[in-house]
């Protein structure tokens, strides 16, 4: 399944199809994590992936006009030597990680725990004892990808008409009314 | 794990350097674009503070915190405090480029803090998880700031093509890490050799892995056959970004590599070797031949980093103390070198016009005698013509080859050297036998041309007597 979508994510020709097949892509994984009780990560991937970043990946690509067949000129020029490397990958790669070097005889499975063992609170507990330095460096690299995507984007335009909140909070009656004393006009009957 | 006053003690220039780089930030902010300079300042400041703290908390043996995450050791020190010295040279240069671009934005001096605390996680490494943590804010500093000018078609090129390897790059090196974990199901690189040194690890996994990391180390290094975002990445970004890419990482490249190699693959260096022996001599080939052929200097500069990594693994591939201290006196020097050959293309440069192309340095000896002659100190010591200091990087690496019997390859590496020493000294044949194309006489401020004078100078000053830092990098591995 996992391997389906995947291959459908970079086959397709729609991009709104293929960012479909990769939320599926991200339901088999947590599927596999759920398998491997990881619970907390296999939710979080759905929440996270799923949830926020494929609908924020669907606007994009909808608002955006993608033209699918220019991005496609140099697939077939460059398809002979991109599957020859990936043919070669793949043949090595099911050469080593194979079950003869990742079988249950090698790598143990997983222990199973008793019901009332929390997945997430054992994760915590490492997150922020052993693993507390990492924790706070990528609290860092977050920052900087705020600070990095707001200087890259944010651009001061003149001319621009935008609402100056601290001035309309300060005005006052006088700068919006004006009283005017008029002399009260004569009927005429 | 338990939590003692020793490791904030240990961790103490790492600290000071996120703190500050975060008030920076902030203080930045607040300041109207004519205050500018109070941010130039702050970041001067800044890393004299943290120079300060590192070297009143260095350390004599190597001591580990937070659990085998972090390592301070007598190399980490020295490197940490040579960073210093490098990124104050950069911001120096920096301002007046940034000011003459009309880019000056306090953003750039932050990146560049936050870059060089990335650099400092690398080198204080002692997990694969902490470094490429420190590896990834590094990267993600870099890709931001080649991006800087947000007006420039090649420098938003550029930034796409060094994210898009960049993070190919990555990949690849944490698929090579997953593949060392499954092996070992350790991520420190102390636990990784003990495990290693006792066997029963999985020989086949393990250098597939080891594979994997080399090529990472290979991208990020910048060595041939993955060099492609080099000439690119430092042609397209401002030239001031460029001093920065083309110095400082490099010295945290090299302890990368050294942490990964030497701390965790120590019984695999047969392997290795092999393998920086192939990107070493491709390194040098295509770096030298390909740079005769550039007109524009920040290309053909790259390329000559691209030489110059080459030399920097030659180092490394001799696998012993004296080939380590030989590429990381290699990796400073070329460092500082490279900070002065891109601080004088700034200096040149002026109001809308980038010296890019070589005919740009023509008659420079006309315009201004004192840093021609600088220049042509730092173009000689990427030569490596004595007595400056460029010499003695390459007769400490290649004697460190030689020691080791691998006389083919010293000579292979002379080779390349002398026909690499043909397009610096054709640039120094425009500077003083050429007539100049304009007259108009060279701006900078004082901090400026101190700095300039000072990195020149340093360049022969290093080179009559090498043996000061040169006893310090032995001294780290001894």
């Amino acid at each position: 399944m996992l391997l389906f979508a995947a291959t459908m994510v970079v086959t397709r020709r729609n991009p709104v199809q293929s960012a479909l097949f990769l939320v599926l892509t991200f339901f088999c994984t947590s599927a596999i994590w759920l398998l491997l009780e990881a619970e907390f990560l296999a939710i979080t991937l759905v929440l996270v992936y799923v949830g926020a970043v494929m609908v924020l990946f669907l606007f994009v690509i909808m608002m955006l006009d993608v033209d699918v067949a220019a991005m496609r000129a140099g697939f077939v020029r460059y398809l002979p030597i991109g599957l020859l490397v990936a043919i070669a990958m793949v043949v090595q790669l099911v050469m080593v990680v194979g079950p003869q070097r990742f079988g249950l005889d090698k790598v143990a499975a997983p222990i199973r725990h008793a019901a009332d063992y929390s997945n997430t609170e054992e994760l915590g507990q490492l997150l922020y004892t052993v693993y507390m330095y990492p924790f706070e460096i990528a609290a860092f690299i977050l920052l900087i990808a705020i600070v990095a995507a707001i200087s890259l984007t944010l651009r001061r335009r003149k001319g621009v008409r935008h609402q100056d909140i601290s001035k309309q909070v300060r005005v006052k009656r006088d700068d919006r009314v004006r009283l005017v004393s008029m002399q009260a006009e004569e009927r005429d009957d | 794990m338990s939590f003692d006053h020793t490791m904030l003690y240990l961790t103490a220039p790492e600290i000071t350097l996120a703190l500050l780089a975060s008030a920076v930030l902030l203080l930045d902010s607040f300041l109207k674009p004519s205050q500018r300079v109070l941010t130039y300042i702050a970041t001067l400041l800044s890393l004299l503070i943290v120079f300060m703290v590192t070297f009143a908390t260095h350390v004599d043996s190597s001591l580990m915190a937070f659990d085998g995450q972090y390592i301070r050791d007598p190399m980490s020190d020295v490197l940490k405090l040579s960073l210093f010295v490098l990124m104050a040279f950069v911001f120096v240069y920096a301002k007046d480029d940034l000011r003459r671009r009309g880019s000056e934005r306090g953003e750039f001096y932050a990146l560049g803090l936050f870059a060089l605390l990335g650099m400092m996680i690398m080198i204080s490494a002692a997990s694969f998880l902490s470094l490429y943590l420190g590896l990834e804010l590094l990267a993600l500093c870099l890709y931001a700031l080649v991006a800087f000018q947000r007006n420039s078609a090649s420098g938003s090129e550029a930034a796409m093509k060094y994210f898009v390897l960049g993070a190919l790059a990555s990949g690849l090196l944490l698929y090579g890490i997953s593949m060392v974990y499954g092996a070992t199901g350790q991520l420190g690189f102390a636990a990784i050799a003990e495990r290693l040194q006792q066997g029963q690890v999985d020989a086949v996994v393990m250098s597939f892995g080891l594979v994997f990391v080399v090529l990472g180390l290979a991208f990020k290094l910048g060595a041939v056959p993955f060099h492609m975002w080099v000439p690119d990445v430092y042609q397209g970004a401002p030239t001031s970004v460029t001093a920065l890419i083309g110095s400082a990482p490099k010295v945290a490249a090299f302890a990368m590599a050294m942490r990964i190699l030497v701390d965790a693959l120590p019984s695999m260096q047969e392997q290795w070797q092999l393998m920086l022996i192939i990107l070493a001599v491709l390194s040098l080939a295509v770096g030298n031949i390909v740079a005769i052929a550039q007109t524009n200097i920040k290309r053909m500069l790259a390329y000559s980093t691209i030489s110059h990594v080459g030399f920097i693994l030659l180092g490394l591939i001799a696998g012993t103390t004296v080939g380590y201290a030989s590429a990381m006196f290699y990796a400073l020097v070329y460092a500082l070198t490279a900070l002065g050959g891109f601080g004088l293309l700034m200096f040149i440069s002026r109001q809308g016009f980038d010296a890019e192309n070589l005919h740009d340095l023509k008659g420079l000896n006309e315009r201004s005698p004192w840093y021609a002659l600088m220049m042509m100190l730092v173009l000689f010591s990427m030569a490596g013509v004595p007595p400056t200091v460029g010499f003695f990087a390459k007769l400490a690496v290649l004697d460190a080859i030689i020691r080791v019997d691998l006389l083919w390859l010293a000579i292979t590496a002379v080779i390349f050297s002398v026909i690499g020493a043909f397009y610096y000294l054709r640039v120094i044949k425009m500077m003083y036998f050429d007539k100049a194309e304009c007259s108009e006489p060279l701006q900078a401020s004082t901090d400026t041309r101190f700095a300039l004078s000072l990195n020149g100078l340093a360049m022969i000053g290093l080179g009559i007597m090498p043996s000061a830092l040169m006893s310090v990098c032995a001294s780290v591995f001894a």
